[in-house]
């Protein structure tokens, strides 16, 4: 019988299998961040274990690190406690790190494909749940607790039980102004927050083949808000041509064998998922969260949806709770909501063709009055290459804030974050209670729906500004 | 680890759906670089209202957790786990847990029960009724037992093993190491390196 995508990653990574155990599967690389990780480093040392693989370890400060000043010391006595703490580990262990201020420096997220060490077939893990981002690559990449991190550091191995699969197909084209990030969010709202819960996620069709390596990477990157740990697209042409020549991609002989092998990893014709989800991407317009959870989402053209109206004692009782705490009335269309601030950035969308469809969009225009409007590139090597194509200007221009890369206010573990109740449209990736600041108010949408919703203050599509 | 057999203790009824680890634990709360002195942060929002159900005094010392559906959802931190158990609970019981947060729970040794939704209602009814109710989670049976109600609960043996022996996962897989040892042998060599760095 065939065998899907993540089947055969999986097994060709199996280092031990036995009856009633979970598999010990290889991780071909573990990328580390100052938040999940100093736990696990002080675990090692109490043990008196070692890091097995450095060579297969990468660090980066991104969760904490400010977004202006980065030539400073971070201001925070305890983020930065976290973050010398991080440097002074991965001195200690021997890890490659990128901190603030180096140019490869960047979330986590971002930094591991442009430096081409994310790559098709791997096992990638971090400690954090967006690394189900690398999966757009056909790697299996997965976000793992500080627990696990300590496993992996010592052994270069976890104890995993074989997750079961679920197709996610996107038949056809999408409409002009809906994207990666429109596709994702309406997933989530038809499946639920659980639905992938226990599943891999595979995106196929052909509107999935017809997007770039960062429009695939937005997607997987949200598979864990629809309960799945990772989403994974088999690598084609479109992820050769993007890995061919980056720094830690394979070379002359060693390229070939390894395209070689990338080709096979597509899931055979006879294989069969688990669970199948199928999606029109005629159908599709760009999508905007209402709610607390990423499930709770509906396109734009839509209003706030009414609790009353719906049957499900518990599913109601959710529904009201998050109207009240977004401070929204039931029927309000949702292009009549105000937003104080538009953030553009996160291991979602962070990414140069981000930044670009938003200059696009914000080009000759200017922000709305009292909105307040970040754009946070997703490394230090984006926000170069934003600058010269001058995109930094058009962003200046319109009265945006240009900043440095980092998480920033996806999470608000830095100083930018939401004032209570103040709303934000945000390219991020959770619309979380106080995610990005307590009483914050998330509504969670593209990068071109964000631009549109800087210059006209309320949640709109470019097509508004016409 | 230490070891989990059996845990009889009052419960606090939680009725809500889609606890995410934000509410467990907020970003801010995160910045600690030990394992200790994260109950702070414990639903650090929510617990700012005096009628939340953690401060209600009939709930004072409850070391069981009971939510809805969907029970840490979000973000990987292992944060979330300690601040449940700096804080003192010993168990959560839910119909469905994300599968981050499931995995962190039990390698730290807080045992996370599932239960079908009717049971967690019954369950929930009989605490909000009468809150010095003990509730029994049991390990060894996988059984919760409440008033005079048993309900059986799943988990796999091998998970059940590591926990009621409180053994150390990567003790056990450094038993392997020669396989790993193996395993990398056969790898590529094109695969790629962190080390030096390239570019």
């Amino acid at each position: 019988m065939g065998r899907t995508l993540a089947e055969k990653v999986w097994q060709e990574h199996v280092v031990r299998s036995a009856e009633g155990e979970p598999d010990l599967l290889y991780i071909d690389l573990h990328l580390i961040h100052e938040v999940t990780s100093p736990q696990a480093f002080d675990g090692l040392r109490l043990a008196g274990r070692q890091v097995r693989r450095p060579d297969l370890t990468i660090a980066t400060e991104d969760h904490n690190v400010p977004t202006v000043d980065v030539d400073q010391p971070i201001a925070d006595i305890v983020s930065r406690t976290q973050v010398e703490t991080l440097r002074k580990n991965c001195a200690e262990f021997g890890i490659r790190l990128h901190q603030m201020g180096d140019a490869s420096q960047g979330i986590v997220h971002v930094i591991g494909p442009q430096l081409g060490l994310t790559q098709p077939g791997m096992t990638i893990v971090c400690g954090d749940s967006h690394t189900s981002t690398h999966g757009a690559f056909g790697a299996l990449a997965f976000g793992i607790g500080t627990s696990e991190v300590e496993h992996v550091l010592a052994t270069q191995t976890l104890p995993q039980y074989k997750p079961k699969t679920m197709a996610i197909t996107v038949n056809g084209a999408l409409p002009e102004g809906v994207t990666s990030k429109d596709i994702i969010l309406a997933v989530i709202a038809k499946i639920g927050t659980g639905g992938g819960q226990g599943y891999v996620l595979e995106y196929r069709g052909e509107a999935i083949r017809a997007l770039s390596m960062e429009a695939r990477m937005t997607i997987c990157n949200m598979s864990i808000e629809a309960g799945a740990r990772a989403g994974m697209i088999a690598p084609d042409e479109t992820t050769f041509a993007y890995l061919k020549g980056r720094p830690n991609a394979p070379s002359g002989a060693d390229w070939d064998a390894a395209v070689a092998h990338w080709r096979t990893l597509v899931t055979d014709d006879d294989a069969t998922f688990d669970a199948e989800v199928v999606i029109d991407a005629a159908e599709l317009t760009p999508f905007v969260t209402w709610g607390t959870n990423p499930g709770q989402g509906a396109p734009l053209s839509a209003s706030v949806p009414d609790p009353s109206a719906i049957t499900d004692p518990g599913e109601r009782g959710a529904v009201e709770r998050a109207l009240e705490y977004m401070g929204l009335q039931p029927g309000t269309k949702l292009r009549d909501i105000k937003v104080d601030t538009v953030f553009l950035g996160s291991c979602t969308n962070g990414r140069i063709e981000d930044l670009r469809a938003a200059a696009a969009v914000l080009k000759g225009r200017k922000v709305a009055d009292g909105v307040r409007v970040l754009v946070v590139p997703g490394s230090m090597a984006v926000k170069r290459q934003a600058e010269t194509e001058g995109l930094n200007q058009v962003f200046v221009e319109a009265g945006a804030e240009w900043r440095s890369a980092g998480c920033s206010m996806c999470l608000g573990m830095n100083p930018d974050q939401l004032a209570p109740g103040e709303r934000s449209a945000s390219t991020s990736n959770r619309n979380f209670e106080g995610r990005q600041g307590k009483g914050g108010r998330t509504h969670l949408v593209s990068p071109l729906v964000a631009a549109a919703t800087a210059v006209t203050g309320r949640l709109s599509a470019p097509s508004d500004l016409d | 680890m230490e070891k989990f057999t059996t845990h009889t203790g009052r419960a606090v009824p939680l009725r809500r759906t889609n606890v995410d680890t934000d509410q467990i634990i907020p970003a801010v709360y995160l910045k600690r670089v030990t394992r200790t002195g994260f109950e702070d942060g414990l639903f650090a929002a929510w617990r700012q209202d005096p009628e939340f159900v953690l401060n209600r005094p009939e709930y004072a010392g409850a070391d069981v957790l009971v939510a809805g559906s969907d029970f840490g959802t979000g973000s990987s931190r292992e944060h979330a786990v300690w601040a449940l158990q700096n804080y003192g609970f010993k168990a959560v019981i839910s119909p469905r847990f994300a599968d981050i947060f499931r995995g962190n729970s039990l390698k730290g040794g807080l045992l996370t029960v599932l239960l079908p939704e009717a049971e967690v209602e019954q369950l929930w009814q009989t605490i909000e009724r009468d809150p010095t109710t003990p509730v029994t989670v049991d390990l060894v049976e996988r059984q919760v037992r409440y008033a005079d109600v048993v309900v059986p609960f799943e988990i796999d043996d091998y998970t059940r093993w590591r926990l009621l022996e409180g053994l150390d996962d990567i003790g056990l897989t450094l038993r392997h190491a020669d396989d790993v040892e193996k395993f990398e042998q056969t790898r590529p060599a094109w695969k790629p390196r962190t080390l030096p760095a390239a570019g």
